[in-house]
This record gives C-alpha cells, structure tokens and sequence, in this order.
C-alpha cells in the first residue's frame, strides 16, 4: 500500500509498505477514505520532536471503512463494513485514567511507555503516527492502517454525512473544543486566542458554544485572520503592533482577557529577546521548545483567570514568567485530547447543522503530493490553511 | 553470592565469547551512534541519547547484579491479580525471559528460562509462602543449580483504587557456565527486565492484551537503525498474542 514515511528532517516520501495486519485480538484494519496532515505533523517534519525513525508512517488524524477486526473486538460495538472516525489517541478503556476520562492518559496502550517516562515520569497514551516515544504506532496517512482497541476509539458514523464533515472528529474539532473547555469559561467572557491555525478555529467556535461574549484571535496571516473573523472573533495581527500584551490591555480596560489559550505550541514566532533565544538554542539542539506564545499568555491573562495550552510542548521551555502566574493567581490547563468525551457530542452537533467543520479545508489532495503538501503547509503558501489527502485518488492500488 | 569485583572479572576473562562481543558491540556500537548523531548537520538527541544508553548498558553488562523490584498500581481487586499470578503457568506470558512453568500440584514447580544463543536454563521451585490473595513467595529448591527466589504482594490501593502489587526477585548464579548464562538472562538491566515483566501483567489484566508495533508496515529504515535492532531484537512471544485471545474467549463465554 502506499503509505507517507518520515525519512529524515524536512523529508516526506510516499512509500510502498506492506498492508498492516492485525497484531492483537482488539485490533481492527480500516482502508482509509481521508486522511489529513496537522500541524502537529509539522513539528515531526521540522524535527523538533525526538524518537521519530526514518521509515515510520506519519498521520494521526483519519477515517475509514472497518475491513477486518480481531476475535477480541466486541462486534456489538464494531464489525466489518462500519464507516469510522479514529481518534489519534489510543485507549486501553478499563485503566484507571480510561475510567475517568482521561483518555489520552491511558496506562497501557504505548508499548515504548518506558522512553516517555524517562523524560515525563510517566507515560501517555500511545498515539498514532506520533514518534516512538508515544507508541510508535504507524500513522494514518496510507490507505490502510491498523487500530488498536478498536471496541474503545473508533466512532461508528450515520450514512449521508462526507469525510470532510466528520473527518475533523479524528482531532482537531474535539482538541480546540476541549482548549476552550479548559478555558473554564463562564457566560460573557474574554477569550484571547494565540494562533488562527485549524485547532484555533475551532476552538474560536467552541469558546462562543460555551458561552464566550468576545473571542480575540492573534496571528499573522491574513487568510487565517479572516476565517478568525468569520467564526465571529474580533482580531490582532502581531506583525503590526508594538506588543500583544497591550493591545490586549487596551483592548479589555486594563482588565485582561478572562482565559488566555496557547493554540501554537512549541514552534511560536515572534519578536522578543526570549523568542530569539529561543530560536537559537533551538536551533543548537540544546532545547526543544520555543515558547513566546505561552509567555504572552501568561503576562495577558487577567487576575485569577485561566491559561489553556491545546498547542503541543514536547520537552523543556525556560524564561516561562512563572512569578506571573503565581502572584496573579492563574489557573493552568493543558493536556493531549480525552478524544473520546468528545467525538460523539460533537458528532451529534455536525449532525444537527450546527456547525461544519468543513470550512477549515484548503487544500484535497491525492496523497502522493503529501511531501510538497507538508512545506507548504508548513511555509503557509498557496493560503495554505488544512490538507486532506485522498489516499485512493488515482484509482490504482499500489501493490 | 559472588562479589561484583569477581563477576566482573569472570565476565571478562572467561565469559563465554558471544557475551563478550554483544556487550563490546553494544559500547562501541552504542558510541559510534552518539558520536554520529551529535556530528549530523542536524543531530538526533534521541539518536545521541539511545547510543549512549546503549554503550552504557554494555559497560553495565558485565557488572552482574541480580535482584531486582517492581511496582504497578492496576485496576483491578487484589483476588484478580493473586488469582493471574498464582497460576505459575501464566508467569512467561509477561516474562519474557522464562519459556514455560509447569506446576506440579505438591507446591512445586518447574521452571524453564531462555538463555543467551537459545540455550535453556531450568530449576525447580516451591511455594514458600502463600496468603491468597495477599502474598506469594518462591524459590528454587536445593536440588537446583540455579538459586533464585521471588516474591509478589497484592496490596489495595487507597481509595479503592486498584491493587498495588509489588514483585521482588533474586537470582544468586552459582559461578560457572550456568551462572553466567543466568547474568546474560537477567543481568543486563534486571530492573527494567522486571518493570517491564510487570508492566505487560498490568497490561494482559487491564486491557486484556500486551500492547505491540511488532510486525506493522514503515518504510525503509536507516543502516544504522537497522544495526541497533540487530543489537536490540524485539521478541514478542506468540503466546502474547494467544492469552490475549483467550481472554477475549473468557469475556465474550461470560
């Protein structure tokens, strides 16, 4: 089948690999219909996440029909035939954190779960496509792929709805609403939101469903501004202001935004002397993170307010005002999504037409063109905002 | 129990060549990855950090210590983790170092274990100590060449939260080809070989199966990945896959 690889930094290539196979009894094998690239995937292609292995299968955000399941999946709950969602994290369902939702921090399903808790002190759910300290488990840009406790992730999905109006479900949608969950917001708030990428607009739509009066979106680029304000949020372009901070003072009388939200992550631009720090020690290896944005949050946010952080960290950050967050009496949120506390509601709300997260989409490609696809996502050309790749789309079947 | 300085010793001097070579293999082998990955145009922390583990683990290899300890939280009652344990017969579905244990019904077992270039190590044992579903205790019997002993406790977590259970083992290699067959089993980092023993019991009970990327589809890996995983071999057992199947058989009967 064909399948994109990881071959080295900054190098994509579609290769031929043999079809996945069930490995465990849970498992299931979907043929893929739609597969996206995420700006996640954009921080293994510039190589700033550790543990990743040329030839591995990247892709963590895909859809498809069941083809085949092991004897431990329960057929009342997925069979041959079913057309699913998978969520890009992998649930055992019966460890302690499953039991309590919180998905993304399943026990047991990374089976590398002794590199990441060298580095976090425990593991994380392991992760499709996502290095080989998260599982190592191949991704989700190829035709086929095999999934793990496919009776907890999968969600089963109602004839007549496209790929393109459920695929979303796969991270994205659920991620930016879980980023506006964890903005603890209450009726009539102020939202500011780093980064107008694809989670931020989705989070920009979520802040408003829970009840945000104001959302501010900051970014640069002008196309992702505008779909900002399509989605109702009043907008900063950082590129022309002195300081975010306080334009964002202005912006709220001297009160702050009520939840500030990192949708950047550990690639975040800017102009500072931390930022060009940041970059250069980036650039030396000696760190992996950069974070200007979360550094903004933390001086925005008003007193006794919320941070929420959806953009992904990897390893370690410095010169992060933590003396800020102390004295103004902040209230952090962050996390991998709990995928599956959110697939369904939000499903139903795609169902009832109220929203469509089709509008994200800029580009539908066929998936040979995923390397291009991945810098010029990456370099934000061509009004680049979201890439779904049909893995099918010249007809023929690699062997 | 011999003295570390002696072990060492034997394992340099007289250690059985395949040993020798895998443990300056993996120092060398181990060295010249660091080495690399800080020289590339873009260096690979993970590549830099995995080669320096691995020259680590080759200089450790000879340095024989034997006894290790482990402790996993699992949700489940102490009875459904006494209960997996006790039949010694499902020990080598997670310990992948054993190849079978065969109860004998009089509190004795008999134990076989894969040695280094698939030789076999085999000793019999007894129950030394069982509160059910509380506490076991093993060890080899005195007919045996090979001394070793373990332990298990199943203790409730607070909260009601699951079982704590902390497993403990010894291996006291009598010297001679045995002994150091028995260090090239269990000697190279035994705290991790029984952390991970115990991570994949904690899995077969909460998720009913032991996670694995072993056989999925990737592209063509680098010359010098594919060295380490020469050096590294993954070795799921087929009987992982069955017990998975098996409970699975269980919960659909039930």
């Amino acid at each position: 089948m064909k399948a994109v690889c990881w071959m080295g930094t900054e190098k994509m290539s579609v290769e031929t690999v043999p079809e996945p196979r069930i490995l465990n009894p849970r498992d299931a094998i979907v043929r893929i219909t739609s597969t996206c690239i995420c700006g996640s995937d954009l921080h293994l292609y510039d190589g700033y996440i550790p543990t990743m292995e040329q030839g591995d299968i990247l892709g963590h955000e895909f859809m498809g029909e069941v083809m085949e399941v092991g004897s431990g999946v329960d057929q009342g709950k997925l069979k041959v035939g079913d057309r699913v969602v998978v969520p890009f994290t992998i649930a055992c369902g019966n460890c302690f954190f499953c039991q309590n939702q919180l998905w993304s921090c399943c026990d047991n399903t990374n089976p590398n779960a002794w590199i990441a808790e060298k580095m976090m002190g425990y593991s994380p759910s392991g992760l499709f496509g996502y290095t080989h300290m998260m599982g190592g488990y191949a991704g989700g840009q190829a035709q086929y792929a095999r999934v793990p406790c496919a009776d907890v992730g999968p969600l089963k999905i109602p004839e007549g709805l496209p790929d393109e109006k459920v695929v979303f479900l796969s991270d994205i949608f659920p991620t930016g609403y879980m980023a506006a969950e964890n903005c603890n917001i209450q009726q009539g708030d102020t939202v500011a939101i780093w980064g107008c990428g694809p989670v931020a607009q989705f989070a920009i739509r979520s802040a408003f469903m829970l009840g945000a009066e104001r959302v501010i979106a900051i970014d640069r680029v002008p196309e992702r501004l505008q779909m900002a304000r399509d989605g109702g949020a009043e907008i900063i372009n950082f590129e022309e202001v002195d300081s975010v901070v306080d334009e964002l003072k202005e912006m709220t009388g001297n009160r702050g935004p009520d939840s500030c939200m990192d949708a950047v992550g550990m690639e975040a631009s800017g102009h500072s002397l931390f930022f060009a720090t940041d970059r250069a020690k980036q650039a030396l290896r000696i760190k992996m993170d950069r974070a200007e944005v979360l550094r903004q949050c933390i001086r925005a946010c008003r007193k006794g307010g919320t941070v929420s952080i959806p953009g992904v960290y990897a390893g370690f950050v410095d010169n992060i005002p933590v003396g800020a967050g102390m004295n103004k009496a902040l209230t952090f949120k962050m996390g991998q999504t709990h995928m599956m506390r959110y697939m369904r509601p939000l499903l139903e709300r795609v169902e009832r037409g109220e929203i469509d997260p089709s509008f994200v989409i800029s580009h539908r490609v066929p998936i040979d063109r995923a390397p291009e696809m991945y810098r010029i996502f990456r370099d934000k050309e061509d009004r680049c905002t979201k890439v779904v790749l049909d893995p099918w789309a010249d007809g023929a079947r690699a062997a | 129990m011999a003295s570390e300085s002696e072990m060492r010793r034997n394992a340099r001097d007289s250690g059985p060549q395949a040993q020798v070579l895998q443990r300056w293999g993996m120092m060398l082998g181990g060295g010249a990855l660091t080495v690399y990955a800080l020289t590339r145009r873009k260096p690979g922390i993970a590549l830099a950090a995995a080669g320096g583990l691995l020259a680590y683990r080759g200089a450790k290899m000879g340095a024989g210590k034997f006894r290790a300890r482990a402790s996993f939280a699992i949700n489940c009652s102490p009875e459904t983790a006494y209960r997996m344990w006790r039949a010694l017969e499902n020990l080598p579905i997670f310990m992948r170092h054993l190849e079978s244990v065969r109860a004998r019904g009089d509190g004795r077992s008999e134990w076989t274990a894969i040695g280094p270039l698939n030789t076999r190590i085999r000793w019999n044992a007894e129950i030394t100590e069982d509160r059910e579903n509380d506490f076991l205790a093993w060890r080899s019997t005195q007919d045996s060449d090979f001394q070793t002993w373990g332990s298990v406790e199943f203790r409730r977590a607070p909260g009601n939260r699951g079982t704590i259970v902390s497993a403990e083992m010894e291996y006291a290699p009598p010297g001679g080809v045995l002994g150091k067959a028995a260090a090239a089993v269990f000697g190279k980092d035994p705290e991790f070989t029984m952390r991970e023993d115990l991570r994949r019991f904690k899995a077969l009970i909460e998720m009913h199966e032991i996670p694995t990327t072993e056989g999925q589809p990737h592209g063509p890996r680098s010359a010098i990945m594919s060295s380490v995983h020469q050096i590294y071999p993954e070795h799921r057992k087929p009987s992982e896959y069955y017990a998975g199947e098996r409970t699975a058989a269980q919960r659909r009967a039930s």
